[in-house]
Protein backbone atom coordinates (compact mmCIF):
# COMPACT_ATOMS: atom_id res chain seq x y z
CA UNK A 1 0.00 0.00 0.00
CA UNK A 2 1.51 3.31 -0.93
CA UNK A 3 1.44 6.85 0.59
CA UNK A 4 -0.96 7.97 -1.97
CA UNK A 5 -3.70 5.20 -1.91
CA UNK A 6 -3.92 5.85 2.44
CA UNK A 7 -4.51 9.50 1.31
CA UNK A 8 -7.17 8.80 -1.69
CA UNK A 9 -9.18 6.62 0.90
CA UNK A 10 -8.87 8.85 3.42
CA UNK A 11 -11.53 10.87 3.41
CA UNK A 12 -13.88 11.58 6.38
CA UNK A 13 -17.25 10.68 4.29
CA UNK A 14 -15.45 7.52 2.77
CA UNK A 15 -14.05 5.90 5.71
CA UNK A 16 -17.99 6.51 7.21
CA UNK A 17 -19.29 4.40 4.05
CA UNK A 18 -16.80 1.85 4.10
CA UNK A 19 -17.31 1.14 7.77
CA UNK A 20 -21.22 1.26 7.28
CA UNK A 21 -20.47 -1.31 4.32
CA UNK A 22 -18.81 -3.71 6.34
CA UNK A 23 -20.83 -3.58 9.60
CA UNK A 24 -23.97 -4.46 6.99
CA UNK A 25 -21.75 -7.49 5.39
CA UNK A 26 -20.65 -8.66 8.86
CA UNK A 27 -24.31 -8.37 10.27
CA UNK A 28 -25.87 -9.99 7.03
CA UNK A 29 -23.34 -13.23 7.79
CA UNK A 30 -23.90 -13.60 11.43
CA UNK A 31 -27.60 -13.37 11.21
CA UNK A 32 -27.62 -15.73 8.68
CA UNK A 33 -25.83 -18.39 10.22
CA UNK A 34 -27.00 -17.66 13.66
CA UNK A 35 -31.00 -18.10 11.43
CA UNK A 36 -29.98 -20.80 9.33
CA UNK A 37 -28.49 -23.34 12.16
CA UNK A 38 -31.18 -22.71 14.97
CA UNK A 39 -33.31 -25.67 13.86
CA UNK A 40 -30.42 -27.89 14.33
CA UNK A 41 -29.53 -26.34 17.37
CA UNK A 42 -32.18 -26.32 19.32
CA UNK A 43 -32.88 -29.87 18.49
CA UNK A 44 -29.35 -30.51 19.94
CA UNK A 45 -30.13 -28.80 22.68
CA UNK A 46 -33.30 -30.96 22.87
CA UNK A 47 -31.74 -34.14 22.39
CA UNK A 48 -28.80 -33.49 25.61
CA UNK A 49 -32.04 -32.56 27.35
CA UNK A 50 -33.74 -35.93 26.61
CA UNK A 51 -30.34 -37.74 26.85
CA UNK A 52 -30.19 -36.74 30.30
CA UNK A 53 -33.39 -36.97 31.36
CA UNK A 54 -33.60 -41.06 30.27
CA UNK A 55 -30.33 -41.76 31.72
CA UNK A 56 -31.75 -40.43 35.17
CA UNK A 57 -34.41 -42.59 34.39
CA UNK A 58 -31.90 -45.32 33.96
CA UNK A 59 -33.26 -46.29 30.70
CA UNK A 60 -30.52 -44.92 28.41
CA UNK A 61 -29.32 -47.83 27.62
CA UNK A 62 -32.75 -49.68 26.35
CA UNK A 63 -33.44 -46.20 24.15
CA UNK A 64 -30.15 -46.76 22.61
CA UNK A 65 -29.74 -44.63 19.52
CA UNK A 66 -33.34 -44.20 19.50
CA UNK A 67 -33.63 -41.30 22.32
CA UNK A 68 -36.29 -39.51 20.90
CA UNK A 69 -38.74 -42.00 20.11
CA UNK A 70 -38.17 -43.43 23.75
CA UNK A 71 -38.54 -40.39 25.77
CA UNK A 72 -41.49 -39.81 23.30
CA UNK A 73 -43.50 -43.14 24.21
CA UNK A 74 -42.31 -43.08 27.65
CA UNK A 75 -41.88 -39.59 29.14
CA UNK A 76 -44.22 -37.12 30.24
CA UNK A 77 -43.52 -33.70 31.23
CA UNK A 78 -45.72 -31.94 33.81
CA UNK A 79 -45.69 -28.09 34.70
CA UNK A 80 -45.47 -27.53 38.77
CA UNK A 81 -46.04 -24.63 40.80
CA UNK A 82 -43.66 -24.92 43.46
CA UNK A 83 -45.00 -22.87 45.94
CA UNK A 84 -48.25 -25.09 46.18
CA UNK A 85 -46.97 -28.38 44.60
CA UNK A 86 -49.77 -28.55 42.18
CA UNK A 87 -49.78 -29.65 38.83
CA UNK A 88 -50.89 -26.58 36.23
CA UNK A 89 -51.11 -26.10 32.72
CA UNK A 90 -48.01 -24.77 31.02
CA UNK A 91 -46.07 -25.03 28.10
CA UNK A 92 -43.71 -26.99 29.30
CA UNK A 93 -41.51 -27.28 25.91
CA UNK A 94 -41.02 -23.19 26.47
CA UNK A 95 -40.48 -23.66 30.35
CA UNK A 96 -36.90 -22.10 30.40
CA UNK A 97 -35.46 -22.11 34.12
CA UNK A 98 -32.61 -20.38 33.76
CA UNK A 99 -34.71 -17.45 32.00
CA UNK A 100 -37.78 -17.68 34.55
CA UNK A 101 -35.09 -17.48 37.94
CA UNK A 102 -33.32 -14.01 36.50
CA UNK A 103 -36.97 -12.63 35.86
CA UNK A 104 -38.22 -11.10 39.19
CA UNK A 105 -42.23 -11.49 38.17
CA UNK A 106 -41.62 -15.20 38.03
CA UNK A 107 -39.49 -16.22 40.74
CA UNK A 108 -38.88 -16.37 44.53
CA UNK A 109 -35.82 -15.14 47.09
CA UNK A 110 -35.91 -18.41 49.11
CA UNK A 111 -35.75 -17.96 52.74
CA UNK A 112 -33.42 -20.47 53.25
CA UNK A 113 -30.91 -20.22 50.57
CA UNK A 114 -28.82 -23.27 51.00
CA UNK A 115 -27.74 -24.09 47.49
CA UNK A 116 -26.75 -20.89 46.76
CA UNK A 117 -29.08 -19.75 43.84
CA UNK A 118 -30.27 -15.78 45.23
CA UNK A 119 -33.74 -16.50 42.61
CA UNK A 120 -35.96 -19.78 42.78
CA UNK A 121 -37.94 -19.68 39.48
CA UNK A 122 -41.64 -20.02 41.21
CA UNK A 123 -42.89 -23.17 38.57
CA UNK A 124 -40.85 -26.15 37.13
CA UNK A 125 -41.41 -28.63 34.69
CA UNK A 126 -40.76 -32.52 36.01
CA UNK A 127 -40.48 -35.73 33.79
CA UNK A 128 -43.04 -39.19 34.76
CA UNK A 129 -41.24 -41.49 33.47
CA UNK A 130 -43.21 -44.45 32.81
CA UNK A 131 -42.06 -48.26 31.60
CA UNK A 132 -43.19 -50.30 28.89
CA UNK A 133 -46.55 -51.70 31.08
CA UNK A 134 -47.79 -47.76 31.28
CA UNK A 135 -46.82 -47.94 35.19
CA UNK A 136 -45.37 -45.00 36.65
CA UNK A 137 -41.87 -46.06 36.89
CA UNK A 138 -39.53 -42.99 38.08
CA UNK A 139 -39.94 -39.20 38.54
CA UNK A 140 -36.86 -36.82 37.25
CA UNK A 141 -36.96 -33.49 39.26
CA UNK A 142 -34.68 -30.83 37.83
CA UNK A 143 -32.31 -29.49 40.45
CA UNK A 144 -29.45 -26.66 40.80
CA UNK A 145 -27.26 -25.34 42.97
CA UNK A 146 -24.08 -23.48 43.46
CA UNK A 147 -20.89 -25.99 43.16
CA UNK A 148 -17.22 -24.81 43.80
CA UNK A 149 -16.97 -22.11 40.55
CA UNK A 150 -20.63 -21.98 39.20
CA UNK A 151 -24.09 -23.29 39.36
CA UNK A 152 -24.23 -27.33 38.49
CA UNK A 153 -27.48 -28.25 36.83
CA UNK A 154 -28.77 -31.83 37.04
CA UNK A 155 -31.47 -34.11 37.47
CA UNK A 156 -32.69 -36.40 40.29
CA UNK A 157 -34.60 -39.59 39.63
CA UNK A 158 -36.87 -40.77 42.32
CA UNK A 159 -38.74 -43.85 42.35
CA UNK A 160 -42.73 -43.54 42.84
CA UNK A 161 -42.25 -43.08 46.70
CA UNK A 162 -40.59 -40.47 45.64
CA UNK A 163 -38.11 -41.17 48.84
CA UNK A 164 -35.83 -43.57 47.16
CA UNK A 165 -33.29 -41.91 44.54
CA UNK A 166 -32.39 -44.01 41.46
CA UNK A 167 -29.88 -41.65 40.11
CA UNK A 168 -28.18 -37.81 40.12
CA UNK A 169 -27.24 -36.80 37.08
CA UNK A 170 -25.55 -33.70 36.15
CA UNK A 171 -25.43 -32.00 33.01
CA UNK A 172 -23.94 -28.94 32.99
CA UNK A 173 -21.85 -28.07 35.22
CA UNK A 174 -17.66 -26.10 35.11
CA UNK A 175 -16.55 -28.27 38.28
CA UNK A 176 -12.56 -28.87 38.20
CA UNK A 177 -11.75 -31.60 36.14
CA UNK A 178 -10.55 -34.98 38.05
CA UNK A 179 -11.95 -33.57 40.94
CA UNK A 180 -15.40 -31.65 41.20
CA UNK A 181 -16.11 -33.00 37.81
CA UNK A 182 -15.89 -36.52 39.40
CA UNK A 183 -19.99 -36.19 39.81
CA UNK A 184 -20.05 -37.33 36.12
CA UNK A 185 -18.11 -40.49 36.71
CA UNK A 186 -19.68 -43.89 36.64
CA UNK A 187 -18.51 -45.14 39.29
CA UNK A 188 -19.30 -42.17 41.67
CA UNK A 189 -23.15 -42.29 39.95
CA UNK A 190 -23.76 -46.22 40.78
CA UNK A 191 -23.42 -45.16 44.56
CA UNK A 192 -27.00 -43.78 44.06
CA UNK A 193 -29.62 -46.04 43.51
CA UNK A 194 -31.89 -47.17 46.32
CA UNK A 195 -30.86 -44.40 49.13
CA UNK A 196 -33.52 -42.69 50.23
CA UNK A 197 -33.83 -38.70 50.69
CA UNK A 198 -36.27 -38.34 54.10
CA UNK A 199 -35.44 -39.21 57.49
CA UNK A 200 -38.26 -40.90 59.71
CA UNK A 201 -39.33 -36.75 60.37
CA UNK A 202 -39.79 -36.23 56.54
CA UNK A 203 -36.90 -33.84 56.66
CA UNK A 204 -34.41 -34.40 53.65
CA UNK A 205 -31.23 -36.42 55.16
CA UNK A 206 -29.46 -37.36 52.27
CA UNK A 207 -25.46 -36.55 52.58
CA UNK A 208 -22.35 -36.64 51.08
CA UNK A 209 -20.26 -38.32 53.37
CA UNK A 210 -16.67 -37.22 53.22
CA UNK A 211 -14.71 -40.42 53.85
CA UNK A 212 -16.76 -42.67 52.72
CA UNK A 213 -20.60 -43.25 54.24
CA UNK A 214 -20.82 -46.73 56.61
CA UNK A 215 -22.16 -49.74 55.33
CA UNK A 216 -26.29 -49.45 55.61
CA UNK A 217 -26.28 -45.72 56.08
CA UNK A 218 -29.53 -45.51 53.35
CA UNK A 219 -29.03 -41.56 53.31
CA UNK A 220 -25.16 -41.36 52.82
CA UNK A 221 -23.11 -41.24 49.96
CA UNK A 222 -19.51 -41.15 49.69
CA UNK A 223 -18.12 -37.57 48.98
CA UNK A 224 -15.99 -36.98 46.15
CA UNK A 225 -11.91 -37.04 47.48
CA UNK A 226 -10.37 -33.32 46.90
CA UNK A 227 -14.32 -31.56 46.01
CA UNK A 228 -15.12 -30.89 49.49
CA UNK A 229 -16.68 -27.97 47.97
CA UNK A 230 -18.51 -29.77 45.24
CA UNK A 231 -19.63 -32.59 47.06
CA UNK A 232 -21.19 -30.11 50.03
CA UNK A 233 -22.94 -28.19 46.80
CA UNK A 234 -24.27 -31.55 45.93
CA UNK A 235 -25.58 -31.98 49.60
CA UNK A 236 -26.99 -29.10 49.75
CA UNK A 237 -28.71 -28.69 46.22
CA UNK A 238 -30.14 -32.08 46.82
CA UNK A 239 -31.69 -31.13 50.43
CA UNK A 240 -32.91 -27.71 49.02
CA UNK A 241 -34.73 -29.03 46.06
CA UNK A 242 -36.35 -31.61 48.15
CA UNK A 243 -37.24 -29.38 51.11
CA UNK A 244 -39.80 -26.85 51.39
CA UNK A 245 -38.84 -24.61 49.39
CA UNK A 246 -38.26 -26.69 46.29
CA UNK A 247 -40.42 -29.84 45.63
CA UNK A 248 -41.29 -30.57 48.99
CA UNK A 249 -45.23 -29.56 48.55
CA UNK A 250 -45.92 -31.28 45.35
CA UNK A 251 -43.92 -34.26 47.09
CA UNK A 252 -46.66 -34.18 49.69
CA UNK A 253 -49.43 -33.58 47.32
CA UNK A 254 -47.97 -36.06 45.01
CA UNK A 255 -48.11 -39.06 47.42
CA UNK A 256 -51.49 -38.30 48.63
CA UNK A 257 -53.11 -38.23 45.58
CA UNK A 258 -51.22 -41.80 45.20
CA UNK A 259 -52.83 -42.84 47.91
CA UNK A 260 -55.91 -41.94 46.81
CA UNK A 261 -55.32 -44.22 44.15
CA UNK A 262 -53.30 -42.62 41.48
CA UNK A 263 -52.53 -40.40 39.34
CA UNK A 264 -54.62 -39.09 36.65
CA UNK B 1 3.85 -25.06 -3.95
CA UNK B 2 6.96 -22.75 -4.74
CA UNK B 3 9.48 -22.52 -1.61
CA UNK B 4 7.89 -19.31 -0.34
CA UNK B 5 4.31 -21.03 -0.02
CA UNK B 6 5.63 -23.77 1.79
CA UNK B 7 7.86 -21.57 4.50
CA UNK B 8 4.32 -19.46 4.65
CA UNK B 9 2.61 -22.76 5.04
CA UNK B 10 4.82 -24.74 7.73
CA UNK B 11 7.12 -22.01 9.03
CA UNK B 12 4.88 -21.05 11.91
CA UNK B 13 4.84 -24.45 12.92
CA UNK B 14 8.60 -24.44 14.61
CA UNK B 15 10.63 -21.90 12.48
CA UNK B 16 8.14 -18.90 13.96
CA UNK B 17 5.45 -20.59 15.86
CA UNK B 18 3.01 -18.52 17.01
CA UNK B 19 3.03 -19.31 20.62
CA UNK B 20 6.68 -20.75 21.12
CA UNK B 21 8.40 -18.17 19.76
CA UNK B 22 5.98 -15.12 19.64
CA UNK B 23 4.40 -16.20 22.80
CA UNK B 24 0.84 -15.19 21.69
CA UNK B 25 -2.19 -17.20 22.67
CA UNK B 26 -0.93 -18.54 25.37
CA UNK B 27 -4.42 -17.87 27.33
CA UNK B 28 -6.42 -20.30 25.02
CA UNK B 29 -3.84 -22.61 24.98
CA UNK B 30 -3.55 -23.17 29.09
CA UNK B 31 -7.75 -23.58 28.96
CA UNK B 32 -8.90 -25.92 26.27
CA UNK B 33 -5.77 -28.35 26.72
CA UNK B 34 -7.43 -30.83 29.10
CA UNK B 35 -7.83 -33.10 26.21
CA UNK B 36 -6.92 -33.88 22.57
CA UNK B 37 -10.14 -33.67 21.53
CA UNK B 38 -10.80 -29.92 22.95
CA UNK B 39 -7.77 -29.05 21.41
CA UNK B 40 -8.27 -30.36 18.03
CA UNK B 41 -11.80 -28.63 17.69
CA UNK B 42 -10.03 -25.44 19.15
CA UNK B 43 -7.24 -25.65 16.49
CA UNK B 44 -9.86 -25.90 13.45
CA UNK B 45 -11.50 -23.18 15.03
CA UNK B 46 -8.48 -20.78 15.21
CA UNK B 47 -6.97 -22.31 11.98
CA UNK B 48 -10.31 -21.54 10.15
CA UNK B 49 -10.73 -17.67 11.63
CA UNK B 50 -7.31 -16.76 10.88
CA UNK B 51 -7.20 -18.09 7.33
CA UNK B 52 -10.63 -16.87 6.55
CA UNK B 53 -10.10 -13.30 8.37
CA UNK B 54 -6.41 -12.97 6.71
CA UNK B 55 -8.20 -13.71 3.18
CA UNK B 56 -10.98 -11.63 4.08
CA UNK B 57 -8.75 -8.71 5.20
CA UNK B 58 -5.87 -8.99 2.47
CA UNK B 59 -8.84 -8.77 0.12
CA UNK B 60 -9.81 -5.60 1.22
CA UNK B 61 -6.67 -4.40 2.10
CA UNK B 62 -6.25 -1.26 -0.23
CA UNK B 63 -9.93 -0.37 0.51
CA UNK B 64 -9.27 -0.18 4.28
CA UNK B 65 -9.18 3.76 5.78
CA UNK B 66 -6.16 3.10 8.29
CA UNK B 67 -7.31 5.66 11.05
CA UNK B 68 -10.27 2.42 11.30
CA UNK B 69 -8.13 -0.44 10.14
CA UNK B 70 -8.23 -2.16 13.80
CA UNK B 71 -11.95 -1.84 14.18
CA UNK B 72 -12.47 -3.62 10.69
CA UNK B 73 -10.03 -6.10 11.03
CA UNK B 74 -11.92 -6.51 14.61
CA UNK B 75 -15.84 -6.76 12.97
CA UNK B 76 -14.51 -9.09 10.64
CA UNK B 77 -12.62 -11.54 13.27
CA UNK B 78 -15.55 -11.28 15.56
CA UNK B 79 -17.93 -12.26 12.64
CA UNK B 80 -16.65 -15.25 11.70
CA UNK B 81 -15.67 -16.30 15.32
CA UNK B 82 -19.78 -16.16 15.92
CA UNK B 83 -20.09 -18.26 12.69
CA UNK B 84 -17.27 -20.73 13.97
CA UNK B 85 -19.65 -20.45 17.23
CA UNK B 86 -22.81 -21.15 15.53
CA UNK B 87 -21.89 -24.23 13.76
CA UNK B 88 -20.04 -25.71 16.74
CA UNK B 89 -23.42 -25.44 18.34
CA UNK B 90 -25.31 -26.96 15.64
CA UNK B 91 -23.05 -30.00 14.21
CA UNK B 92 -21.23 -30.90 17.98
CA UNK B 93 -23.15 -29.99 20.54
CA UNK B 94 -21.44 -31.96 23.12
CA UNK B 95 -18.04 -30.14 22.19
CA UNK B 96 -19.45 -26.51 22.49
CA UNK B 97 -20.60 -27.02 25.36
CA UNK B 98 -17.19 -28.24 27.12
CA UNK B 99 -15.36 -25.46 25.01
CA UNK B 100 -18.02 -22.83 25.80
CA UNK B 101 -16.96 -19.72 26.48
CA UNK B 102 -13.24 -20.22 24.80
CA UNK B 103 -14.57 -20.45 21.31
CA UNK B 104 -16.16 -17.37 21.61
CA UNK B 105 -12.48 -15.95 23.40
CA UNK B 106 -10.50 -16.33 20.01
CA UNK B 107 -11.92 -13.16 19.08
CA UNK B 108 -9.28 -12.38 21.24
CA UNK B 109 -6.73 -14.12 20.21
CA UNK B 110 -3.45 -12.29 19.81
CA UNK B 111 -2.62 -14.79 16.83
CA UNK B 112 -5.31 -13.94 14.91
CA UNK B 113 -5.14 -10.14 15.26
CA UNK B 114 -1.56 -10.35 14.63
CA UNK B 115 -1.93 -12.11 11.46
CA UNK B 116 -4.38 -9.84 10.17
CA UNK B 117 -2.43 -6.38 11.06
CA UNK B 118 1.48 -8.05 10.54
CA UNK B 119 0.68 -10.07 7.77
CA UNK B 120 -2.68 -9.43 5.52
CA UNK B 121 -2.92 -6.10 5.57
CA UNK B 122 0.51 -5.93 2.91
CA UNK B 123 -0.10 -9.39 1.18
CA UNK B 124 -2.23 -10.97 -1.72
CA UNK B 125 -5.00 -13.14 -0.45
CA UNK B 126 -3.91 -16.54 -1.86
CA UNK B 127 -1.02 -15.79 0.25
CA UNK B 128 -2.46 -14.43 2.87
CA UNK B 129 -4.94 -17.38 3.52
CA UNK B 130 -2.41 -20.07 3.35
CA UNK B 131 -0.46 -17.63 6.29
CA UNK B 132 -3.48 -17.77 8.20
CA UNK B 133 -3.73 -21.60 8.01
CA UNK B 134 0.18 -21.91 8.61
CA UNK B 135 -0.17 -20.10 11.91
CA UNK B 136 -3.48 -22.40 12.61
CA UNK B 137 -0.98 -25.54 12.74
CA UNK B 138 1.47 -23.82 14.73
CA UNK B 139 -0.40 -23.34 17.56
CA UNK B 140 -2.40 -26.51 16.59
CA UNK B 141 0.97 -28.21 17.19
CA UNK B 142 1.68 -26.33 20.57
CA UNK B 143 -2.31 -27.10 21.83
CA UNK B 144 -1.78 -30.82 20.83
CA UNK B 145 1.76 -31.70 22.27
CA UNK B 146 0.40 -29.92 25.55
CA UNK B 147 -2.95 -31.59 25.20
CA UNK B 148 -1.58 -34.91 24.72
CA UNK B 149 0.60 -34.53 28.27
CA UNK B 150 -2.28 -33.30 30.24
CA UNK B 151 -4.76 -36.16 28.87
CA UNK B 152 -2.76 -38.65 29.45
CA UNK B 153 -0.64 -38.30 32.68
CA UNK B 154 -3.77 -36.37 33.96
CA UNK B 155 -6.56 -38.66 33.38
CA UNK B 156 -5.02 -41.63 31.97
CA UNK B 157 -6.09 -41.38 28.51
CA UNK B 158 -6.30 -40.41 24.94
CA UNK B 159 -8.60 -38.89 22.57
CA UNK B 160 -11.12 -40.14 25.41
CA UNK B 161 -9.71 -43.92 25.20
CA UNK B 162 -8.25 -45.71 28.29
CA UNK B 163 -4.41 -46.06 28.18
CA UNK B 164 -3.50 -45.55 31.98
CA UNK B 165 -6.55 -47.24 34.11
CA UNK B 166 -6.89 -44.76 37.30
CA UNK B 167 -7.43 -46.13 40.09
CA UNK B 168 -10.87 -44.02 40.95
CA UNK B 169 -11.87 -46.60 38.26
CA UNK B 170 -10.25 -49.69 39.66
CA UNK B 171 -6.94 -49.56 38.20
CA UNK B 172 -3.20 -48.55 39.17
CA UNK B 173 -2.49 -45.19 37.40
CA UNK B 174 -2.73 -42.20 40.14
CA UNK B 175 -3.61 -39.52 37.75
CA UNK B 176 -1.61 -36.27 38.08
CA UNK B 177 -3.62 -33.40 39.64
CA UNK B 178 -1.32 -30.70 39.08
CA UNK B 179 -2.06 -31.88 35.07
CA UNK B 180 -5.44 -31.51 35.47
CA UNK B 181 -5.44 -28.05 36.25
CA UNK B 182 -5.18 -25.58 33.31
CA UNK B 183 -1.96 -23.61 35.06
CA UNK B 184 0.10 -26.90 34.18
CA UNK B 185 -0.25 -25.66 31.10
CA UNK B 186 2.75 -23.34 31.47
CA UNK B 187 5.49 -25.64 32.58
CA UNK B 188 4.36 -28.30 29.41
CA UNK B 189 4.85 -25.21 26.70
CA UNK B 190 7.97 -23.81 28.45
CA UNK B 191 9.59 -27.35 28.30
CA UNK B 192 7.90 -27.30 24.68
CA UNK B 193 9.83 -23.75 23.74
CA UNK B 194 13.31 -24.75 25.35
CA UNK B 195 13.50 -28.16 23.70
CA UNK B 196 12.61 -25.71 20.39
CA UNK B 197 15.34 -23.23 21.05
CA UNK B 198 17.59 -26.34 21.71
CA UNK B 199 17.29 -27.51 18.29
CA UNK B 200 16.96 -23.64 16.82
CA UNK B 201 19.53 -22.01 18.98
CA UNK B 202 18.55 -19.01 16.96
CA UNK B 203 15.41 -18.49 18.86
CA UNK B 204 17.13 -17.47 21.81
CA UNK B 205 16.80 -13.74 22.33
CA UNK B 206 19.70 -11.67 23.42
CA UNK B 207 19.82 -10.36 27.37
Amino acid sequence: MSDSNIKKTETFGGTLIFVFIICLVCAALVSISAVGLKPLQQANKLLDKQTKILEASGLLEKAGSDIEGTYAKLVEAKMIDLKTGNIIDGDTDAFDERADSRDVTKSTKPENDIAGLSRRADHAVIYLVKNDEGQLETIVLPIVGSGLWDLMYGFVGLAPDLNTVRSVVYSDLKETPGLGAEVLNPKWKALWPGKKIYNEQGEPAITLVKGGAKEGDVHGVDALSGATLTSTGVTKTLQFWLGSEGYGPFVTNFRSIVTKGGLE
Amino acid sequence: MSSDNKKVLFGPVIDNNPIALQVLGVCSALAVTSSMANALVMTIAVMLVTAFSNLFISLIRNQIPSSVRIIVQMAIIASLVIVVDQVLKAFSYQLSKELSVYIGLIITNCIVMGRAEAFAMKEKPGVSFLDGIGNGLGYGAVLLVVAFFRELLGFGTFFGIEVLQLTQNGGWYQGNGLLVLPFSSFFIIGFIIWAIRQYKPEQVEED
